[in-house]
């Protein structure tokens, strides 16, 4: 089949199934939706399958298919066209999306099963699997940016599914807003990269970076990419945008795993590794980035040590992890920062379908204060959540090990990165293992605090069947990217598939400082044993009863409680930036528009209405009235006609 | 006592005054007066002041078209008086008067 109709077919498959279910939104056969919009998706995968076969089929270096579909804009020097550019970069997302996707959706039909709308959920899911398509496949920025909104509008939707909600509502419209904002930066930035490259094209971007590098004033470019920085805050949550993460929890919980877990919020990452060429020649903007992604890393653990909602920790874990993933484009690290975005889609997924399959189980309960002992009755969900922890807290040989320690080998030894960063990332690694070791211990082990009018069972098979293959994937996730230091002891010398097939379009930073392979292992055991002692210490605390957790809050006193409530940042938000705004907004109302631009258009109108007063008693409705004009007007045409004569 | 010499110096222009007269009486009576069957006679007024110019330009110019057209002219009108009269009885049945206001009455 030709590309053409192949890319074609990627985006119709999802889309139809958007159309299918979007017309029949009042349907609650949750059944049809689901199997529609499971098959959407997985018709999808396959096709994702088959072009990524023909890229590998295409000879190394040279693997990139561009499909044109048709021109979009062609204004003077500016173009932007329909194409599409499938490279090892976008392979890989359209793979994570397609893949985790369909998993994802099948899940959907059994926890959806007893939703009112079913039919719009299933709707609003496909367009966003369409819209994620747009974004990693777009061969230019601003097709980019059509996914990007588009996503962002799903996203919307789907925080606020449950509208009736109020909070779940404005959750919704947090999570939009927010996002604007960054996209306003973003926009900025797409202007700003057209005004220096005079393209938009990611290809002749590249292209043009070796000439703007030689030029060496790199002011624009520094700016373009502090802009686009501030755009992927915004959809990838990092501070100072990532307030509306954690809200957006209010979403289904397969909406969480897939938009806000493993796909959508990586975006932003996306966007920085697709454009490393250019974040390259800024470096202000990559060490800007690294403080950015480790100062989010370490503050959401902070926080996701103290949240007691099963969702709240999983979300600020998310944010942890994607502050990661910043930390490690920061510091030139853009292949782990591909891989961590991979296994973490991997893991986080099954983590969000995991709390799911609780959620569902406990009858919407989400405090994980009222859980525990869940191991006897839900052993499949024990069992691949178990897999999720181990594989986010980075035990190997489960996928979190591999890709977490190498951004923070790259965060010690890469000339953009340095030893603080990389106690922060540490300190955070040992965060993570203790309070995603406290979210197991509360939730599935120690003694039941179920109440006694709940009872919990294990999920039906299309929720398991997910979880499974989630499962070994988290597994085994991790294993295309074995760093050189652990395959050089492996048997066989597997060789790190990942970076390999990334190589032709993201290139790593170099690394050329003092530090050697022995320093690797140090950090990488000291780490491990850093992690390893904290999962242990979260063990004793929760699965048996302790009272050190409560005595630790206690001495720490009002530092704990900015800890329990998020730092206060959002009503920092609230008090020093959305009040003045709407009080700003609201003299704006009054005196601007009320006072100024509401006069103005009245005078215009009066002055109309004036006008027409006098003449207006001439139209009266009165035939006779009518015919008496019709004469007199003739006898004065008339008698002008024979004058003139 | 008539005076036929006279008589014969009645040319086109005569009778156009007196058929312009006629019509504008005619019409004056249409744009001013309510009653429906008055307007009826005017309208009728009108048509015959045309007639009158057909005969007269066709009595002038030595041609039958003329004439031929005021036969249909009154055929028409007869058809129009019938119609126009038909409504006018409706209305006065309706409203015991036959003001040309109640027409408006007629809107959809």
């Amino acid at each position: 089949m030709s590309n053409t109709l192949l890319f074609s077919l990627l985006f119709i498959f999802p889309l139809l199934g958007f159309l299918f279910n979007g017309i029949r939104f009042k349907s609650k056969n949750y059944k049809l939706a689901g199997i529609v919009g499971t098959a959407a998706v997985g018709a999808s995968f396959l096709i994702s399958v088959i072009l990524v076969a023909k890229l590998i089929g295409l000879e190394e270096g040279a693997r990139s298919i561009t499909v044109h579909l048709f021109d979009w804009i062609n204004i003077g020097d500016f173009s932007a066209n329909a194409s599409f550019l499938l490279d090892p970069i976008s392979a890989v997302m359209i793979l994570i999306i397609t893949g985790v996707g369909s998993l994802i959706h099948l899940f959907s039909i059994g926890y959806m099963s007893h939703d009112e709308r079913p039919s719009k959920y299933f709707s609003f899911l496909n367009l966003f699997i369409f819209n994620m398509l747009l974004l990693v496949l777009g061969d230019n920025l601003l097709v980019l940016f059509v996914g990007w909104e588009g996503v962002g509008l799903c996203s919307y939707l789907l925080i606020g599914f449950w509208f009736t909600d109020q909070q779940k509502a404005a959750a919704g419209m947090k999570a939009f807003i927010t996002n604007r904002i960054g996209d306003a930066a973003f926009l900025i930035g797409l202007f700003l990269v057209f005004t220096n490259f005079g393209t938009i094209e990611f290809s002749s971007i590249t292209s043009l970076l070796p000439a703007t590098a030689e030029s060496g004033w790199s002011g624009p470019i520094t700016l373009a990419c502090l802009f686009l920085f501030i755009g992927a805050t915004g959809k990838s949550a990092q501070i100072p945008l990532y307030v509306w993460l954690p809200d957006a929890m209010a979403g289904p919980t397969p909406v969480s795993a897939l938009i806000h877990a493993a796909t959508m919020v990586t975006a932003g990452i996306y966007l920085i590794v697709r454009l490393s060429g250019m974040y390259m020649l800024a470096p202000d903007v990559m060490m800007l980035i690294a403080i950015i992604g480790a100062l989010t890393a370490f503050f959401a653990a902070t926080i996701a040590i103290t949240q007691n909602d099963i969702k709240k920790i999983l979300a600020y874990s998310t944010v942890s992890q994607l502050g990661y993933m910043f930390l490690a484009v920061g510091v030139g690290a853009f292949v782990p920062a591909m891989f961590h975005l991979m296994t973490h889609a991997f893991f986080k997924a099954l983590m969000f379908l995991g709390s799911g399959s609780v959620i569902h189980a406990m009858h919407e309960e989400q405090d994980i204060r009222k859980m525990g002992g869940l191991k006897k009755y839900m052993p499949i969900t024990h069992f691949t959540f178990l897999l999720g922890w181990l594989a986010i807290i980075g035990i190997p040989p489960l996928a979190g090990f591999f890709s977490k320690d190498e951004i923070l080998w790259y965060t010690f030894a890469s000339p953009a990165g340095s030893k603080v960063l990389w106690v922060i990332g540490a300190i955070t690694a040992v965060m993570t293992a203790f309070y995603m070791t406290r979210l197991m211990a509360l939730t599935f082990w120690g003694e039941s605090r179920v109440s006694k009018d709940v009872h919990p069972h294990e999920s039906p098979v299309s929720m398991t069947i997910p979880l499974i293959v989630l499962g070994v994937l988290s597994t085994i996730g991790g294993w295309i990217g074995i760093p050189h230091l652990i395959s050089h002891y492996l048997p066989g010398h597997i060789p790190n598939v990942l970076e390999h097939w990334l190589e032709p379009v993201v290139k790593n930073i170099e690394l050329t400082g003092p530090a050697t392979m022995a320093d690797e292992i140090v950090i990488m055991s000291l780490t491990m044993a850093l992690i390893i002692g904290a999962a242990w210490t979260a063990y004793m605390f929760y699965a048996r009863k302790s009272s050190i957790p409560s005595k630790v809050s206690k001495a720490l006193g009002p530092l704990s409680t900015a800890v329990e409530n998020k730092y206060f940042v959002d009503e920092f938000y609230n008090s020093k930036l959305i009040n003045p705004l709407i009080e700003a907004s609201k003299g704006l109302w009054l005196y601007i528009d009320v006072n100024f631009i509401d006069k103005v258009t009245y005078l215009a109108s009066d002055f109309a209405t004036g006008c027409g007063r006098g003449i207006k008693h001439l139209q009266n409705g009165n035939i006779q009235r009518y015919a008496m004009y019709m004469s007199v007007g003739l006898i004065l045409i008339l008698s002008l006609i024979l004058m003139g004569s | 006592m008539l005076n036929f010499e006279s008589l014969a110096a009645i040319g086109l222009n005569h009778y156009l005054i007196v058929s312009a007269a006629l019509f504008c009486i005619g019409m004056v009576g249409v744009l001013v007066r309510r009653n429906v069957l008055v307007i009826l006679m005017s309208i009728e007024l009108m048509l015959n002041a045309v007639n009158l110019s057909f005969v007269a330009f066709s009595h002038f110019s030595q041609n039958i078209n003329g004439q031929v057209m005021v036969f249909f002219v009154m055929t028409i009108a007869a058809a129009e008086a019938g119609v126009g009269l038909a409504i006018a009885v409706t209305i006065f049945k309706r409203f015991k008067e036959v003001n040309i206001s109640f027409f408006e009455q007629l809107k959809g």
